[in-house]
């Protein structure tokens, strides 16, 4: 017999589910309305509020595909895609056995990790300068 | 690795990205129910901490609680933190054994005096101290040497928290839990059996973070233990409407309907399993149609059977059901005044078997 998967196996749950979807969708249009006129930032943890199983599918069905996608490689990949709402994006922490860690609706013009972080870009200077000190000495010799 | 670095400092030397700690930071933000604008204080308070030494102890345990957290299948996030702590000395998972193992515990203990962490799983036999021993030693006395020097104590597991299923009645060894013993040392209570993995390391993490944190009556962490199952179950609107499964295999298991019936102990159970979940966040029991046990509430196991509903009182009403509160209690103390005729019937009738009565039956 073939093996499949959890998320191919059909589990009836009723029709009555936590009613958590439209009031997380009105959560989002007042975040958006927040970016809009404030400039404001919100992230939402979908991992913090009891949904059904097909909930969460039906959260981001609603939400839908955007133009913008990024994958972030970092202790695992992260799946950054803008939904249908521009401003509106769905992120997603995976670990390096691409299990989920963490999922996130984050209302911000560009999400928070996908700018260069002043860490990262102070290390990437210090490793340019040696490379090219390097370099440069090498082609004095 | 030095015991001196910062936390910080180790993730650097790993090669890890501030976009990777940050992301660590994030899903331990979610891990730890805070909410996601705390990042920004977890990555300063973790960029500054020290590599902590760690003493773990297991005395009258199952080592569930530690195939729990090695069986995680290797989450980045518990790898992470188990990364960065100095583990000096777990008996099942170090590679020394003998006196190199009481060595490695002696001198991790005489280095960190007063600032290692120490975990505990497994109950305490205060009975026969033959009855567990570690190189000799009773767990009694192994418990109080190393406790003495250390800055907190972590019980994994309900029978370090609460005594678990060796304290089950007739508690034969004399089991007690760490807190009976200790009263000198702030103690955390991580109780399950097992524990959620990313709970144990979650509770470390928030150690590390912010020092100990904020706990219930019971020692446990708010963090995981501060909703009860039931308030955070996905079927507690069928619960709200009357909808509840009779059986395993009714119309309302199939649709998913409430446990209660079937006895859900969720409404008297604090733990994270219905948003954290298991197997990386997959499912847990009552997602799987069985209901909750209870097993993070002090004995579970003498709770009365598993299967009846908590309206359903036993012969001998429980610490469990004593610290239980929620709306599913409002709802059992109704059904449990129309049942007391029933209660007092069955306490007529029960009859507990002996272990000689057992012994007879066998030697028939």
């Amino acid at each position: 017999m073939a093996e499949s998967t959890l998320a191919e196996l059909e589990i009836e749950v009723g029709d009555i589910g936590t009613h958590n979807v439209i009031p997380l969708l009105h959560e989002i249009r007042h975040a958006l309305a927040q970016l809009l006129e404030e400039g404001k930032e919100t992230v939402i943890d979908l991992r913090s509020i009891p949904l059904a199983p097909g909930e969460e599918a039906a959260i981001e069905q609603a939400l839908g595909e955007g133009e913008m996608q990024a994958v972030l490689s970092a202790l695992g990949p992260s799946d950054f895609r803008e939904s249908s709402y521009p401003g509106v994006w769905l992120v997603t922490h995976y670990n390096h056995d691409d299990k989920i860690v963490g999922k996130f609706v984050e209302v911000a013009i560009v999400p928070s990790l996908l700018r260069s972080q002043p860490e990262d870009m102070a290390a990437g200077l210090r490793r340019l300068e040696a490379r090219l000190m390097e370099d440069g000495g090498n082609q004095g010799e | 690795m030095k015991n001196d670095q910062t936390l910080g400092e180790i993730l650097r030397d790993q090669g890890i990205s501030r976009r990777g700690f940050l992301k660590f930071c994030a899903a331990t933000a979610s891990l730890l129910a805070l909410p996601p604008g705390s990042v920004p204080a977890i990555a300063a308070a973790l960029e500054n901490a020290r590599r902590p030494s760690v003493i773990w102890l297991s005395f009258q345990e199952c080592t569930g609680c530690t195939e729990s957290l090695t069986r995680s299948d290797a989450a980045s996030i518990e790898d992470l933190i188990f990364n960065t702590i100095s583990l000096d000395y777990h008996h099942t998972l170090q590679a020394a054994s003998g006196t190199g193992a009481e060595d490695a515990r002696q001198s991790a203990m005489k280095e960190n005096w007063g600032k290692y962490l120490l975990v505990v799983d497994g109950s305490i036999p205060t009975g026969n101290p033959g009855y567990s021993t570690i190189a000799g030693i009773s767990n009694v006395d192994m418990l109080m040497e190393v406790a003495a020097g250390a800055a907190a104590i972590v019980a994994v597991g309900s029978c370090a928290s609460f005594g678990g299923i060796p304290h089950a009645s007739p508690n034969p060894t004399g089991a007690v839990s760490v807190s009976d013993l200790i009263s000198d040392k702030p103690v955390i209570n991580v109780p399950g059996c097992p524990p959620i993995p990313v709970v144990i390391a979650g509770v470390l993490t928030q150690f590390l973070t912010f020092g100990i944190p904020e706990l219930d009556e019971l020692h446990r962490p708010m963090a995981f233990y501060g909703k009860s199952i039931h308030d955070r179950c996905y079927r507690r609107p069928f619960y709200d409407r009357g909808l509840f499964a009779e059986t395993f295999d009714d119309e309302g298991a199939r649709k998913g309907w409430c446990l209660y019936k079937l006895g859900c102990k969720g409404p008297t159970t604090y733990n994270a399993c219905a948003t954290t979940k298991w197997n990386e966040g997959t499912s847990f029991p009552i997602q799987s149609g069985h209901p909750c046990l209870g097993c993070s509430q002090p004995d579970f196991w003498d709770a009365g059977g598993f299967y009846q509903a908590l309206s359903i009182p036993t012969g001998d009403i429980s610490r469990a059901a004593v610290y239980g509160v929620g709306a599913g209690i409002a709802a059992g103390a109704l059904m449990g005044a129309l049942n007391r005729g029933r209660k007092s019937h069955a306490v007529r009738v029960h009859e507990k078997v002996t272990i000689d009565d057992l012994e007879k039956e066998h030697e028939k």
